[in-house]
């Protein structure tokens, strides 16, 4: 998976490319160690292909620090992660646009 | 097809050469590009459980099995191993309906690859965890 961030005074963008699994999803976990200072968190799935459960953990812990100091949003969700979002009830936890 | 099998170490590393294994016979298949997604996803969850659970501290095997059934037409992935006896279906499923701050994220693997395939099963048989997921074609 590619990990391609950028961060402009209070507001980090993240694109994800590949896949954000098991294998995957402690490189994004340690991109987002440092929230500190950001108020908006928006993250770009154009090119990520699927999700799994171990995905699902990073954006759940991420939303729960942005709920505190900000907004965080995901965009571009293909159709097989935005069926995730919708079987696990992530929809209703992130704001998905 | 026959039955295609491989059998490695169960540790986290390995799910991208299982990944890779299981995808060489759904190509062959022609399995559409969607359920070899939620296969995909289905490996991800079922082999970090076994990597994580089964012989926990230690290392052991685990097998992956890819078969072919008819009437109707499906995919079969079978996964093995001898840690310690663990049925992930006794789970009772997560309440999706939570907040983020009351969420956690225990189960819900195992709930999206019972949401994503047609069948799973599970037993416990000589010592091993038999674990199966099928997915029509």
């Amino acid at each position: 998976m590619n990990i391609n961030k950028t961060v402009d005074q209070a507001v980090m963008n993240i694109a994800l490319e590949g896949r954000l699994d098991t294998t995957t999803a402690p490189q994004l976990d340690a991109e987002l160690k440092d929230l500190q200072g950001i108020q908006e968190l928006v993250f770009d799935f154009e090119k990520l292909e699927y999700i799994s459960s171990a995905g699902l953990r990073v954006l759940l812990a991420a939303q729960k620090v942005m709920n505190k100091q900000g907004s965080m949003v995901v965009r571009h969700a293909n159709e097989s992660i935005m069926e995730v979002f919708e079987v696990t009830g992530f929809i209703d936890i992130l704001t998905v646009e | 097809m026959g039955m295609k099998e491989l059998t490695l170490d169960a540790v986290t590393d390995n799910i991208t050469k299982v990944t890779e294994f299981v995808d060489e016979q759904l190509e062959e298949l022609g399995c559409p590009m969607k359920a070899q997604m939620q296969i995909d996803i289905a490996i991800d969850e079922l082999f970090s459980n076994i990597a994580h659970y089964a012989y926990n501290p230690e290392v052991g095997p685990a097998t992956v099995r890819v078969e072919v059934a008819e009437d109707p037409m499906a995919v079969v992935v079978t996964f093995v191993d001898h840690g310690v006896q663990y049925d992930p279906l006794a789970k009772e499923d997560p309440d999706t309906t939570l907040s983020a701050e009351e969420r956690s994220i225990g189960g819900l693997g195992i709930y999206m690859v019972k949401k994503s395939m047609d069948d799973i099963t599970y037993e416990y048989k000589d010592g091993q965890n038999i674990l199966k997921i099928k997915k029509n074609l």
